[in-house]
């Protein structure tokens, strides 16, 4: 099945973008998905990314999966290969096809007159699918299945990864498996008989590079992140794209914090009415002792202000994920942003500042999901992790996740013993007291059954025992702890990347998951002899490493996934002394950020400067 | 004289609160003495409970009882939802809740229907005085229709009655009372705090700064004249019925809690049987057409699963597991990145 693909000297090997056009809820994800697998166990690094519609049946939908020899993830604007199975949308689709590019169809679709290449093959599928072997009633749920057999004939996708794949795909239920392989098998003969594997300018070849490598999207590694960071209580409320944070929980609490003893759960989770009330119940539970997280997204996180304030003001340690997607109001449910940062660095009224982690890969949505726990009760303060829909919801490859390499630091809390110790030894405790000089109080927590332990917690002004207080002066001091307790962070968050190119005079900074497309694009201004250095963002507060990259270069690029510029404009906060070598490099349009574009803007801009 | 203690040896001092702010005669002092009354005498440490609150006169009513306990003033009509999570952490403790009517059926309605139908162990008692207090008298949700106030205007809406949301909503023991009928109060309280579930108790509790006006429901005068006890309340702890005295055969009807402590009814002029949700409904209704007062304990359902025989958790309290018992072992993050494709 290979002996071709060295042959043609025009072949773009592992390279290239194939994209799925579908209509939704037909099950083509179980299709498309194999494809993406059965690449990604031959060794290639691929990404994929879903793009579907705010509905759950009958719109169109698309799945790209990008095959990169140089392990670049972030999206591409055109398709190179287009599986077209959903007549309503050919049209626009093939626009999107780069000339010469392959496309697959069904045949029984009416086509456009003029396509931009030649290379179009409609594909029977209903014949096909009408002589698969197995019975009538099942042919339609494997029908999608031709089309991958095709694909891996065309493009040299060994069918035994692509075998692999199904059975990974139906886990044990070999009956459907096999059906499906049928199918497969059915395309791939097809595609054999039919077509002519010379004239295809893509082909795949297995690499290693992805050897030991994992598959996973950014929701479940937080998920996992979080499960390792003995999460004890979960509360929340449905939400496009931060749901499945917390549906992966279910399925693997039950796995990994069942008591080994007594086979019992040493975590709860609650469906909550409504975002209010999730976070109501993490604030109470966080209150309580118990590490306590929700994940939601925009309008929830809109929902969940004021009690942020008070988890920030009566010093609560809980952790919040937020899975961003296109705002304002309801939006863009299903669409990728970055839109959020601006509200959450300081959501609440009054002045509330918060801690925020910013992951860019799975590895870190597992690593800041254990992570934020520390943070936030080192701390006692809430923890914000900013996702998004593209790094939650899609299959990105990665290192294998890394047990936590510190133990769980679950910061200063005083039990009975300890408050014996302190009573006898004369030290004072107050519950805002700030004993140790560093801003952060000791708490103590319900339960504790020391007469000397116990507090009323509140959201009003409150001196360093608790008690109610509208002094003035009690009031300042408090706030200007809260401050300092605050710049704390600093010290524990997880700091910024950095990586240099030599001689750069520009930078560029992000954060989150366009990530992706700004490595890829340094390397395509490099390449036009722009050399770059860059600096990720990872947390707020902001280190001096950031304010320093400002400094040192001429120019800043602030490439993020918002109509504003967000991260630029809390960079502008920050260090408004070097605000005017900033430049804003943003944009919001519901799909994820692309290399093509951020490289094409700063060349343009860098070409105006020296011009 | 010695100073009198309890059977744990503590005085009712032990019980007391912060100076107590709010104005001399607000009905919702009376409910917190009884509060304090109610856990002197069931001999609870101070200790092992907690207090939760959302924002109001009402709301801030906890601070100046039971001093010696934990406790949480959240935000206004959160209440529930913070006690929830917060039980979590240990499932020993006892929990006291106290709200408004407008921090319970005004901003919280939906919460408080919510922790209704999740049935967590805890007192849930609304100091109801139909007006907002702390922020200088408008209308809440229990403002009865018609009533004018100074700045407001007159009140259009019918209002919200907090026992029938309650049992609308599953909730496993409804009470009415009112903050000028000691002694009734205290024996609901008691029965509330031994009671497996959520125990919703509605007390009238008038606000003598913005609404107490004679002729309306929210006021001393009023409910006094027009109080109907549905049955003489005794609670029996679980200790001391060997001293339960017999009644006549048919007056009395015993209502047993799941720590076999007892509720004792004894009938009045009519019949009444608080385990069926049906004459609960009907008893309400009637109430309120005749407009009239109905005290006493309107529903309980002993036996529903509280909120944490729901989950299957470990025994202990979840605030006190080990780190070790709380992160998976080492081992298993291999097992975890297999499974990862
Ligand atoms: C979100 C929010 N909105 C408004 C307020 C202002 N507020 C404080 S107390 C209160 C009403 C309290 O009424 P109720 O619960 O009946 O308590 P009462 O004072 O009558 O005992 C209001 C509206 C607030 N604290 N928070
Ligand atoms: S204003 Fe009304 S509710 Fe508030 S303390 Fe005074 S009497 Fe009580
Ligand atoms: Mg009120």
């Amino acid at each position: 099945m290979q002996e071709d693909s060295t042959q043609s000297p025009h072949k773009i090997i592992n390279d290239f973008c194939v994209m799925f056009s579908n209509i939704n809820g037909t099950g083509s994800s179980t299709a498309n998905t194999t494809v993406m697998r059965a690449l990604f166990e031959m060794g290639i690094p691929v990404s994929g990314r879903n793009l579907f519609p705010s509905n759950i049946k009958g719109l169109p939908t698309w799945f790209t999966v990008r095959v990169s020899k140089d392990g670049y993830l972030g999206r591409v604007e055109r398709d190179h290969v287009q599986v077209l199975m959903n007549q309503d949308t050919v049209a626009e689709d093939v626009k999107k096809l780069v000339p010469g590019g392959l496309v697959l169809y069904d045949e029984a679709f009416s086509m456009p007159e003029t396509l931009p290449t030649s290379l179009a093959f409609g594909i029977p599928m209903e014949t096909l699918i009408n002589e698969l072997d197995i019975e009538k009633r099942l042919r339609s749920y494997v029908g999608n299945m031709v089309y991958v057999g095709v694909l891996a004939s065309l493009l040299g996708i060994d069918m035994e990864r692509v075998a692999g794949a199904i059975e990974f795909h139906f886990k044990g239920k070999t009956e459907a498996a096999k059906m499906n392989f049928h199918a497969a098998q059915r395309g791939a003969e097809w595609a054999q008989a039919n077509i002519d594997r010379i004239a295809i300018p893509y082909t795949v070849e297995p690499m290693h590079i992805t050897d030991g490598y994992i598959l996973c999207d950014g929701n479940r590694a937080a998920s996992l992140g979080t499960i390792y960071g003995g999460v004890q209580f979960v509360s929340w409320y449905p939400i496009t794209p931060a749901s499945n944070v917390i549906e992966e929980m279910n399925e693997f609490l039950p796995m990994l914090r069942k008591d080994p003893e007594t086979g019992r759960m040493t975590c709860a989770v609650v469906q909550a009415e409504d975002e209010l009330s999730a976070l109501g119940m993490i604030i109470g539970a966080g209150w309580g002792g118990l590490r306590a997280m929700t994940a939601t997204s925009g309008p929830g996180l809109s929902l969940m202000a004021e009690h942020l304030g008070l988890a920030y003001f009566a010093e609560v340690p809980v952790v919040v994920w937020d899975v961003q997607r296109v705002g304002p109001s309801t939006g863009l449910p299903t669409r990728t942003a970055q839109n959020d940062l601006l509200f959450a660095a300081n959501i609440s009224h009054g002045d509330t500042e918060q801690v925020i982690l910013m992951p860019g890969s799975i590895n870190e949505c597992f690593e800041f999901g254990w992570k934020a726990f520390d943070i936030a009760e080192r701390l006692q303060t809430p923890v914000l992790v900013m996702s998004d829909l593209d790094l939650g919801m899609n299959p990105w490859m990665g290192k294998p996740f890394q047990y936590p390499d510190t133990p769980m630091d679950r910061g200063k809390v005083l039990w009975e013993e300890d408050i014996e110790r302190w009573t006898k030894e004369g030290k004072l405790w107050g519950r805002y007291l700030d004993v140790d000089g560093d801003a952060i109080p000791y708490r103590t927590v319900p339960g504790n059954r020391h007469p000397g332990a116990t507090y009323f917690a509140r959201g009003t002004g409150h001196d360093e025992f608790a008690r109610y207080s509208e002094d003035p002066q009690v009031w300042q001091d408090n706030l200007a702890r809260l401050k300092r307790k605050y710049r704390q962070a600093r010290a524990l968050v997880p700091q910024p990347i950095v990586e240099r190119q030599k001689n750069a005079r520009i930078g560029i900074i992000t954060w989150g998951s366009t990530h992706m497309p700004v490595g890829e694009a340094r390397d395509q201004l490099a390449a036009k002899g722009i050399a770059t250095d860059y600096l990720r963002v990872r947390a707020l507060p902001f280190t001096m490493e950031v304010v320093d990259f400002m400094q040192e270069h001429d120019r800043t690029y602030v490439v993020e996934l918002n109509r504003d510029g967000q991260m630029k404009e809390l960079l502008t906060l920050e260090a408004p002394q070097h605000a005017y070598k900033l430049r804003q490099l943003s944009k919001v349009d519901g799909l994820a950020m692309t290399a093509e574009w951020i490289t094409q803007r700063i060349w343009e801009d860098e070409d105006g400067c020296h011009a | 004289m010695p100073d009198e203690t309890n059977d744990i040896g503590l005085e009712r001092a032990d019980y007391q609160g912060s100076p107590n702010t709010l104005c001399k005669g607000c009905g919702h002092n009376a409910i917190i003495g009884q509060i304090m009354s109610a856990c002197y005498e069931l001999n609870l440490r101070p200790e092992e409970i907690v207090r939760y609150s959302g924002i109001g006169c009402s709301s801030k009513a906890p601070t100046y009882m039971l001093k010696r306990s934990f406790g949480f003033n959240g935000l206004h009509g959160r209440m529930p939802s913070l006690a929830l999570g917060a039980m979590f952490a240990d499932r020993t403790l006892t929990n006291i809740g106290m709200s408004g009517d407008g921090d319970t059926a005004s901003i919280g309605i939906g919460q408080f229907k919510h922790i209704c139908r999740r049935n967590p162990p805890m007192l849930y008692i609304v100091g109801n005085n139909g007006v907002y207090g702390l922020t200088k008298g408008q209308f809440s949700a229990t403002t009865e229709a018609g009533v004018s106030f100074k700045r407001q205007g007159t009140s259009r809406y019918l209002p919200v009655d907090i026992c029938m949301e309650a049992l609308a909503s599953n909730a496993s023991f409804v009470a009415r009372s009112f903050a000028g009928d000691p002694k009734q109060l205290r024996q609901l309280i008691k029965a509330a705090l031994r009671h497996q579930g959520i125990s919703v108790i509605d007390v009238i509790s008038p606000c003598v700064s913005f609404y107490n006006f004679a002729k309306n429901l929210h006021s001393y005068e009023y409910a006094r004249e027009h109080e109907i006890p549905l049955h003489e309340l005794e609670f029996v702890p679980t200790d001391h019925q060997i001293m339960i005295k017999d009644f006549e055969a048919g007056t009395v009807r015993n209502v047993k809690l799941h720590d076999d402590s007892i509720i004792r009814l004894k009938k009045l002029d009519k019949e009444y049987d608080p385990t069926s949700r049906w004459q609960a409904f009907k008893v309400l209704e009637e109430a309120e057409e005749h407009h009239q007062l109905v005290t006493g304990l309107i529903y309980v359902d002993p036996d529903i699963p509280s909120t944490f025989d729901r989950y299957d958790l470990v025994e202990e309290p979840l605030n006190r597991l080990g780190n070790g018992r709380l992160r998976p072992p080492r081992e298993s993050i291999d097992q975890i990145n297999q499974m990862m494709l």
